[in-house]
């Protein structure tokens, strides 16, 4: 991805994050990522209905990589079933770790590609996916589909 | 001050994070590597002439600390690895046996993590009940003090100077006040010590504790200092070598007096020779001149940033040489990267101060603290990099 089509959709995201505060919490699950070697806090909130994720919002401070990887990861899983959202997940990690992965399938994603170049800022840009891995597991153990 | 006298000076940095720790002149390295290559030997030991030598540095740095902090006696020094390990032995080596089930501590929101999490293990461990003073724009206001104060308040536990908001407490006035509720003033001064002037006997200070390596002084060695009656009744942490008089298969044991007894294992000599050599280097300019030119950096700093439209300064009306702001809608931490970009070293975060963000209405912030080796034409350097902020992203994307 070229530089500044990169930068522009870690700029926009990070300014004007998707889904971004959520009033009413009811039927939302909660996960929370903090980076403890550094600042980055994120609350996640994902509702799931049969299989899927029909909703997800986050609340929280953190830097302009972890706000728009957030952002972006938000509107990627909405719709998607729990298993689509992991295997987006896999790639997205595939990618982090510079392994083979499906360009096509991160979208937007792919503004992250370089970061293994900043190994300091691998926490940042896994954060949010981390989260959802976390509220995704909270639906299996409260056998919430 | 001669800049030269700091090896790390000599690299293009601009060091604005000295409330974390700071750069050594070159006295304090050389003294640290003289004693492992010119009288490496343990303290308190040996008959030779290596450890007499050894000996006679290790207790002369005591008798120095108790004239920089003006206590009485050098038996009220005790040397510990840093403020942590201070506020730790006055907590659960005094406070555990001296405070009973309801008594009250107060601290306030804005303390270090050191002056807290100690405070509420014990409120776990014993039932003491602990208590915050509210802040009045951001500071320790005296009537709220006495407002707080009731008749269970048996401690109060403060910062003399806060890492995050900076400002100066009138701790003698508190002193004041607890000693009339018959309760002890604990102070922390890991940011107080290195930056003015410190007067146990005329704050009228029960415990202080603070590090060596924001003073100029190498890490891992700090002081806790304690009123002799106090100090006295505390119970060491650590049993061993150098702490006992005799013990014997009978179980008699017998521990040595002041200070030893709170010492026990080899200590960190080398740190403990350092920080002589940096309290003679803080004493070489004076700790006056040292604040008057911190306050003059800030203000400094302050009027340039009025120039800038977009940053938000938190702590204008605090005396000390500590800036806490924002670039309005940049995460602290992009902006530290950024001014890293520049070589520009400040702190982003809350700074291990996490409850300061009930008072201050945010949670992160850059952190400029500034230091005796600090100069207008750094803080021009920040400005004019501050002034290009829009380039921001362009800059750590």
């Amino acid at each position: 991805m070229d530089t500044n089509l990169r930068r522009e959709i870690i700029v926009d995201n990070a300014e004007n994050p998707f889904h971004r505060g959520l009033a009413n919490k009811d039927g939302y699950i909660k996960a929370n990522t903090h980076n403890e070697s550094c600042i980055d806090n994120i609350d996640l909130y994902v509702k799931f209905q049969d299989g899927k994720i029909i909703d997800a919002y986050f609340e929280g401070e953190a830097c302009a990589i972890t706000t728009s990887a957030t952002s972006i990861m938000i509107r990627k899983i909405i719709g998607k079933t729990k298993e689509e959202a992991i295997s987006l997940m896999r790639e997205y990690y595939n990618m982090i770790e510079e392994n083979s992965y499906d360009e096509a399938y991160l979208g937007e994603l792919n503004a992250y590609s370089n970061i293994a170049k900043q190994p300091s800022r691998k926490k940042c840009a896994t954060l949010p996916f981390q989260t959802l891995e976390k509220t995704i597991k909270i639906s299996e153990i409260e056998n919430i589909n | 001050m001669n800049r030269d006298d700091f090896l790390m000076l000599n690299n293009d940095y601009i060091y604005f994070d000295n409330g974390a720790t700071t750069f050594k002149p070159n006295s304090v390295v050389n003294k640290v590597v003289d004693y492992y290559t010119k009288y490496t030997a343990n303290s308190h030991r040996g008959d030779y002439d290596l450890s007499q030598k050894v000996d006679y540095l290790y207790e002369e740095t005591r008798d120095k600390v108790k004239d920089f902090i003006n206590a009485s006696s050098s038996k009220e020094i005790i040397f510990t690895s840093g403020t942590t390990m201070s506020l730790n032995m006055i907590v659960f080596g005094f406070m555990k046996y001296y405070l009973q089930k309801g008594d009250e501590i107060l601290i306030t929101k804005a303390e270090h993590a050191s002056n807290v999490l100690p405070w509420l293990e014990l409120e776990k461990e014993i039932g003491i009940v602990v208590k915050y003073i509210p802040l009045k724009d951001l500071k320790v206001d005296l009537e709220t003090v006495k407002n707080c104060i009731t008749e269970k308040t048996k401690v109060i536990s403060l910062a003399y100077i806060t890492n995050v908001i900076g400002d100066i407490r009138p701790i003698k006035e508190i002193a004041k006040l607890i000693h009339e509720n018959n309760g002890l003033i604990v102070v922390d001064g890991a940011q107080s010590v290195p930056h003015i002037k410190t007067n146990v006997i005329e704050d009228d200070i029960d415990f202080l504790a603070f590090s060596a390596h924001k003073m100029l002084g190498p890490t891992g060695t700090g002081v806790l200092y304690g009123k002799y009656i106090y100090l006295d009744k505390m119970k060491p942490i650590f049993y061993g070598g150098g702490m006992n008089s005799r013990f014997e298969s009978t179980k008699e044991i017998e521990y040595k007096t002041l200070p030893l007894r709170l010492e026990a294992g080899t200590q960190n000599i080398a740190g403990v020779l350092g920080l002589s050599a940096s309290i003679d280097y803080l004493n070489s300019i004076g700790m006056n001149k040292i604040h008057e030119h911190e306050l003059e950096l800030k203000n400094y700093l302050l009027e340039k940033l009025k120039s800038i439209d977009n940053i938000t300064v938190y702590n204008k009306n605090t005396d000390s040489g500590i800036v806490v702001f924002n670039i309005d809608n940049i995460f602290s931490e992009d902006t530290s990267r950024y001014l890293n970009h520049y070589h520009i070293f400040v702190r982003a975060g809350n700074h291990c101060t996490k409850m300061v963000k009930d008072e201050l209405g945010i949670k992160n912030t850059c952190r400029i603290s500034f230091y005796l080796y600090n100069t207008k034409e750094e803080i021009d350097k920040l400005i004019e990099v501050l002034k290009n902020n829009k380039d921001l992203y362009e800059i750590i994307l």
